[in-house]
């Protein structure tokens, strides 16, 4: 177990490693971040200066070096654009990320595992396919329509929440929707298949035959295995919300890491991209190493494997 | 004038148009601004940062304006200059301008404003390594010297026609004993100056709130505030921004795309007003064949693009608003665009006949770059495609397509220049056509003219010099200038503030009705 988890480690930094390599490859090749940084009126004596000033002069790999070795320090260094410590930049933002990723799964699972519950207990059913209408309509719309509409009908033609801003709880609750909706149909379905999966095993039957109550069966037996994995796929979805929440934070003017990443882009502004991806990239990794093991306690046949 | 061609209308927007013209029968909502004095705006991008050194934004101009002040002030509608912090400035020389300081004046931490903070000021920006980026605003700047405590001098390395432009909107002073203490790390989080309003909280990303500045001195022709509270938000959609707008949560917003300002207008409790910009749209050719030998090195070539595309239709139909279109490769109001120069109004036949008498009757195939208003540039690419010219767009990030054209590799573009907002020909033409690296035709007559205008402050050789320039540049169709860019504001009809050509909001002169 000990040297699994060791190779699970060393395999996280090497796909951390990877990732901000590639990153830093990829933004370069969007354009000369001194000319992004000077703005459009400046002159080439100027993009000199800057490049000096910043130390873009140098060679990639002597800046790309420079970085990891801060970044293994925990030094991420300055915002090339905000001339502010990244680190600060994100500890004031992610907050904001993860408060709406949190709720916005809590969300997508308060919704999707009853509804996902009732369609595999009445299969083809008018409820399987009012289920099935929900799980469609979450995966066809997109969240930016789906959020404005949100706004214009609780913002403009019943102003009882708010449209922008992440001051109270009010502000969180229409991004919650949007991000969480978009997950349900996932879940919902996984729920659905796998539950209808379980209730027709052997041992399911086994324990009716018994003549366990049927909420006990349904619980107790068979939803604690169909729901393996969806525990699996929350994981990766968390992940995805929080790249996903980049679109959500900026229809709603929610200032958080994802819009931060967004904006540094456009802007080329390196330290701030690599740190935030690198923080993205291992909350993938931890969160799917996590999965592993609450996978792995659900199910003992997964330890044992 | 509108209408003649489908509208672009993007997904977010024809929704969000739908929805709020279904709400139109709903009661208009109570303006929240006027109640209580505060003027809530919003724009969509952060600030990098509010010093205005480290800040090469729009918006980073207009926080300049509302919370420092320059030594001298340019009225933007006439365009005469008089005094600010300076009350009195006299041009001694070419290369000296003294200022009589104003007495009194305090920043906003309680400092006195005095000459010591000016030459402070100019020592700050001289010194190297500082990583400011406003430097082509100041690098003209030799020195400045105290000649008493309210007296002061600057000297110019050379004569510079667009001093008295930059000491009057890019230079603004600093508390001399406050910046020393803090540097731009705490003048971004604890703006001090002496401007009308005063920053009294700043949540990076998200607001700003500003003051009125009980103390703005008397005689200042900015004018004491009107409006006691701006409340600067940050909201980035522009969908959301109009949400706001519309329920009241918002008094002013701007950028506000032609076809949603054209809907917002409709509402009664809206002002929608459309402003023109400095900004200019223009193809460029590579003339000088400076990314290898290519058909626009030929003047037939330049000139049938140029006769090929209707550029009237465009702006009518699509670009809209106060755009109008251009024929000199410049913004019309700046000091020295002439507009006395050879024009090329639509002309199919006349386009297909100079490219066939070019050698190329059926036309060419050629890259383009652009990085802005793809919705531009689709109608342009479709006129070229009438006479035979095919495509290959290389769309790209502004950094990436200006890299392009500066390290030889870009043939044809379609580009755009703000000019920063100064309002002279100084700000563009040399940029482009005066041996910089953006310059693509490479015309030693022009570059001599251009140099001519830069290194004098006599006005009358300017012009001539300008006009020499300009007329051989449309001549050669060394460009196809297209048309300015304008912006939409829109308000709510509580608020009295009217936009300027330069598309810099000033919101101290902004009241409510």
């Amino acid at each position: 177990m000990l040297i699994y988890t060791a190779k699970r480690i060393l395999l996280a930094i090497l796909v951390s490693l990877t990732v901000s390599a590639l990153v830093f490859s990829l933004l370069y090749l969007s354009g000369d971040p001194a000319t992004a940084l000077a703005g459009e009126r400046a002159n080439e004596a100027d993009i000199l200066a800057i490049k000096a000033a910043y130390g873009f002069d140098q060679p990639v790999y002597v800046q790309y070096f420079k970085w990891l070795a801060g970044a293994v320090q925990g030094e991420f260094g300055n915002s090339v654009y905000f001339r502010l410590p990244v680190i600060d930049l994100i500890t004031e933002r992610l907050p904001v990320t993860m408060t709406l990723g949190v709720c916005a799964m809590a969300f997508a699972l308060l919704l999707s595992i009853p509804l996902g519950v009732l369609a595999a207990m009445y299969p083809n059913s008018l409820i399987d396919r009012a289920a099935l209408l929900l799980a469609v309509l979450g995966q066809a719309l997109p969240s930016f329509w789906f959020a404005l509409m949100l706004i214009v009908v609780f913002a403009y033609w019943f102003p009882i929440l708010p449209a922008s801003g992440s001051d109270s709880w009010e502000h969180f609750v229409l991004p919650t929707i949007v991000l969480g909706y978009y997950a349900t149909p996932a879940f919902m379905r996984l729920t659905r298949t796998g539950l209808l999966d379980v209730l027709s095993s052997d041992y399911v039957r086994t324990a009716r035959a018994k003549g366990l109550r049927p909420a006990k069966v349904l619980f107790k037996h068979a939803l604690r295995n169909a729901i393996i994995p969806v525990v699996s796929l929350a994981a990766v979805q968390f992940g995805f919300m929080l790249t996903g929440s980049i679109i959500i934070e900026t229809v709603f003017a929610l200032h958080g890491a994802g819009f931060l990443a967004w904006e540094s882009i456009s802007r080329s502004d390196f330290p701030t991209v690599q740190a935030v991806l690198l923080l993205f990239s291992w909350f993938y990794i931890i969160l799917t190493f996590l999965a592993d093991l609450l996978n792995a306690w659900l199910n003992p046949r997964i330890r044992v494997a | 004038m509108m209408n003649k061609t489908p509208r672009r209308v993007g997904l977010k927007g024809l929704a969000l148009l739908a929805a709020l013209s279904a709400a139109t029968w709903l009661p208009t909502p109570a303006q929240a601004g006027k109640a209580d004095d505060t003027l809530n705006i919003a724009w969509d991008r952060e600030l990098p940062n509010v010093d205005y050194y480290y800040n090469t934004s729009r918006e980073g101009i207009v926080v300049n304006r509302l919370v420092w002040d320059t030594l001298i002030y340019r009225d933007p509608t006439t365009g005469e200059f008089s005094g600010l912090l300076a009350e009195s400035f006299e041009i001694v020389d070419d290369t000296t301008f003294e200022f009589k300081l104003r007495k009194g004046v305090k920043f906003h931490n309680g400092d006195g404003f005095s000459a010591k903070d000016v030459v402070a000021t100019i020592n700050f920006l001289l010194a190297p390594d500082t990583g400011k980026l406003s430097k082509q605003t100041v690098d003209w700047i030799k020195g400045a010297e105290a000649l008493d405590d309210y007296t002061v001098r600057i000297y110019a390395k050379a004569p510079t026609p667009l001093a008295t432009l930059y000491l009057a909107g890019d230079i603004p002073m600093y508390p001399a004993d406050h910046y020393a203490k803090v540097g731009p790390g705490g003048m971004g989080k604890e703006p001090v100056g002496t401007g009308p309003y005063k920053i009294t909280k700043m949540v990076p990303g998200k607001e700003i709130v500003f003051e009125a500045n009980a103390d703005y001195f008397a005689g200042s022709p900015k004018g004491k505030p009107a409006i006691s509270k701006i409340l600067q938000r940050t909201i980035p959609d522009v969908n959301t921004q109009i949400v706001e707008l519309t329920s009241g949560k918002l008094d002013w917003i701007w950028k506000v795309p032609a076809d949603q300002a054209e809907k917002l207008a409709t509402l009664p409790s809206l002002n929608v007003v459309s402003a023109g910009t400095m900004r200019v749209g223009y193809l460029q050719f590579d003339a000088a064949g400076r990314s290898g030998k290519n058909p626009f090195q030929d003047v037939r070539v330049r000139k049938a693009v140029s006769y090929a595309i209707d550029r009237k239709a465009i702006v009518d139909n699509i670009v809209r608003g106060a755009s109008e279109v251009i024929n000199s490769a410049c913004y019309p109001e700046q000091f020295g665009c002439t507009q006395d120069v050879t024009t090329y109004e639509y002309d199919l036949e006349k386009a297909k006949a100079l490219l066939a008498e070019a050698g190329y009757p059926d036309g060419f195939r050629t890259e383009i770059y652009a990085y802005r208003n793809r919705d531009y540039l689709e109608p342009m690419l479709g006129f070229l495609k009438e006479i035979g010219i095919e495509t290959d767009l290389r769309y790209g990030k502004y950094a990436a397509t200006r890299d392009a054209i500066r390290s030889d590799k870009v043939p044809f573009a379609f580009m755009t220049w703000g000019s920063g907002s100064v309002p002279d020909a100084d700000a563009i033409v040399p940029v482009f056509f005066g041996d910089s690296p953006d310059d693509l035709a490479r015309d030693p007559e022009v570059q001599a003219e251009l140099k001519k205008a830069g290194s004098t402050v006599d006005t009358k050789v300017r012009l001539a010099a300008y006009k020499k320039a300009l007329s051989k540049i449309a001549d050669e169709a060394y460009w196809l200038p297209l048309w300015t860019f304008s912006t939409n504001y829109a308000m709510s009809q509580d608020v009295d503030w009217t936009p300027t050509a330069d598309e810099i909001p000033r919101f101290f002169f902004a009241k409510w009705k």
